[in-house]
């Protein structure tokens, strides 16, 4: 164990104190150079390490993934279009999309939901207790999907009929004097891919009520004391008075969850992965690639998975634009 | 992963805002009490569950809930830590433990130097490509990373790199440095020019300038970002399953993801090997949550 620290430890300090070198010889390297060069070639060598390692784990991958999606399991021979047409074809696969779909569609309005009714009413609190609130819907965000895993556990453990159950909405369900349901196991009405959302939502909910939470309290108090005057109620003032206000935060958050919903892995991958028909196209390409070894069928589902997020990527370098435009 | 991105800021407005102090908020309603109380209720529960489990006898944790410490009282008096001695020596919690932070240290401070010299050149110098080159930068911004597993794992295989630290270490540099120099780089475009041009009239190198001036005066965007990747880090399960896997470097996601595969050991095993994986991370996020919100709302909300 002592060992292992030592050796954990002095791995850190070579790895930063590795990088800090780097950045220091390529200075000293550009400093050698007469004055016109040097200037030229410095902004290139700053942005350099960064580059590489984008060109390295982003750009050649996804050259290589498109690649590889027109190829055969191991990669060895073109299939053509093979990968994406049998993995369109079966079931498997058009179920996963569905899910897939269903939780694009409920979570990120879910989550703003859910956040902006947390912010508001937080917002009506003590200082105290609002900071004590918040804290309490926002520390989830600190705790992984595999711990998330461990604590929903006994949310929804099923044990047999007539044994005491350890799962507590099996407690509640038994103690009405229902029989216990095996919840991650009921697919009618995608109802276990629902409980997984609820899941998602206890780990993120925090997040978009902390960001809808600023952008509330930075409301002008002139604009809502003036809709106060005018008689109007405090609901008419949320929905007319407060969300236009706040609207480009709400997109905000939006967009981040939707995008963190289509990349969607750990916690169908730690909870069911994606058995009980709760498949997802993270959990389903990770299983062609590390339980069926098909890299052309794995790549095939990331391929289709970047040209949905193509519209995302444009609305983003878009707005980015927009807001340099404005600077 | 665009957070700190769109100024909500109307500038006249504000400054009205500024000069009085604003009073958004409506009477402290019955109604909002309570449901608040419920909500965070609701929130707190399943932890508090996985807490408790986690200090029961393996014959109560299999088979009463988690909530029979309140009605029986015998169940109480038999509360033990045994569960941890038993968990960290039987999946060797603690080198993954260990393990989590030479995976998490490096992972996090490695990218915000290398980001943070790439945004300094973004801000703050001009080049041919400088602007195509950070529009391609934030259209990288939403590329999911499973584009990266097949063919770095053929390139790991290549160079014998597959579960060791540093893959996890490059992986990781590679993800988070879009995100990295996306923030950085639009926290220090609202830096004053002006400091920057009176240390360069003081004969100031870039490199010095770098270090002197514009470092110190972003702490809270390197803060906010670092913060953000060392959580990601150490709660990261793909990255470290697919590049560094079981085995004697596994950070404690991959650990713990074992113990939950291997229930018949009994439940209490699984809450405590929960409970150590989280405490880094609830403890780190909750002694500085006000720097993160600060960075997460910097952007949307500045002012």
């Amino acid at each position: 164990m002592l060992v292992k620290t030592i050796n954990a430890i002095l791995a850190v300090v070579a790895g930063v104190g590795g990088a800090l070198l780097l950045f220091w010889v390529l200075n000293r390297l550009a400093e050698l150079l007469p004055g016109r060069w040097e200037a030229w070639l410095k902004p290139y060598l700053y942005i350099g390490p960064a580059f590489l390692a984008i060109c390295l784990y982003l750009i050649y991958p996804a050259i290589q993934t498109v690649n590889y999606s027109f190829a055969n399991a191991d990669s060895t021979a073109y299939v053509g279009v093979e990968n994406y047409t049998s993995l369109l074809g079966s079931p498997g696969f058009r179920s996963t999309l569905v899910n897939t779909l269903l939780w694009i569609v409920i979570v990120p309005a879910a989550t703003i939901g859910l956040g902006l009714g947390i912010a508001v009413l937080a917002d009506r609190l003590k200082p105290r207790a609002e900071k004590l609130a918040k804290t309490a819907v926002f520390m989830p965000m600190a705790i992984s999907a595999v711990g998330a895993g461990t604590i929903w556990r006994f949310v929804y453990a099923a044990n047999p009929p007539g044994e005491p159950q350890i799962g507590l909405q099996n407690a509640i369900v038994t103690g009405l004097g229902m029989e216990p349901v095996n919840w991650l196991q009921i697919s009618q009405f995608k109802f276990n891919s629902l409980e997984l959302m609820v899941m998602l939502l206890w780990a993120q909910v925090g997040f978009a009520m902390v960001l809808l939470s600023a952008a509330i309290k930075s409301v002008p108090a002139e604009t809502l004391e003036a809709a106060r005057i005018d008689g109007a109620g405090e609901f008419h003032i949320f929905r007319k008075v407060i969300v236009p206000q706040i609207r480009g935060t709400i997109i905000t958050v939006f967009v981040t969850v939707t995008i963190g919903v289509m990349k969607l892995f750990d916690i169908v991958y730690v909870m069911t992965n994606g058995d009980f028909d709760t498949n997802v196209i993270g959990v389903q390409f990770f299983n062609e690639l590390f339980t069926n070894f098909h890299n052309g069928r794995a790549a095939a589902i990331v391929v289709m998975l970047m040209i949905a997020i193509v519209p995302i990527m444009i609305y983003q370098v878009r707005q980015f634009r927009a807001e340099e435009a404005g600077r | 992963m665009s957070v700190a991105t769109r100024s909500e800021t109307r500038p006249a407005l504000h400054r009205k805002a500024a000069r009085r102090p604003a009073r958004t908020r409506g009477e402290a309603t019955v109604i909002a009490k309570i449901t608040m109380a419920f909500v965070c209720t609701l929130w707190l529960l399943p932890t508090v569950g996985l807490l408790v489990t986690s200090f029961r006898t393996k014959d109560d944790a299999n088979t009463s809930g988690w909530w029979t410490v309140l009605t029986d009282p015998a169940s109480l008096a038999r509360l033990t830590t045994d569960a941890y001695g038993e968990v960290i020596a039987q999946a060797n919690l603690d080198e993954a433990f260990v393990n989590s932070f030479a995976i998490a240290l490096p992972a996090t401070f490695i990218p915000l130097l290398i980001a943070a010299f790439a945004a300094y050149a973004f801000a703050f110098m001009s080049f041919p490509g400088r602007n195509a080159l950070f529009i391609l930068i934030v259209s990288l911004l939403v590329v999911p990373n499973y584009v990266a597993l097949v063919p770095v794992l053929q390139l790991y295989g290549d160079l014998r790199l597959t579960g060791t630290f540093p893959a996890a270490w490059l992986a990781h540099i590679g993800f988070g440095m879009s995100l990295a120099i996306y923030i950085l780089r639009n926290y220090m475009a609202t830096l004053p020019r002006s400091v920057l041009e009176s240390a360069r009239i003081d004969g100031a190198s870039h490199f010095t300038t770098f270090w002197r001036v514009i470092m110190p005066m972003s702490v809270p965007a390197l803060a906010s970002f670092a913060i953000f990747q060392f959580l990601w880090v150490w709660n990261d399960l793909l990255v470290a399953l697919v590049f560094v896997g079981p085995g004697e470097n596994q950070p404690i996601t991959v650990a713990v993801k074992a113990l939950i595969g291997q229930q018949g050991q009994g439940w209490q095993l699984v809450t405590a090997g929960g409970l150590v994986s989280m405490v880094v991370p609830v403890l780190f996020f909750l002694s500085l949550q006000r720097f993160f919100v600060r960075g997460l709302t910097a952007g949307s909300v500045k002012g």
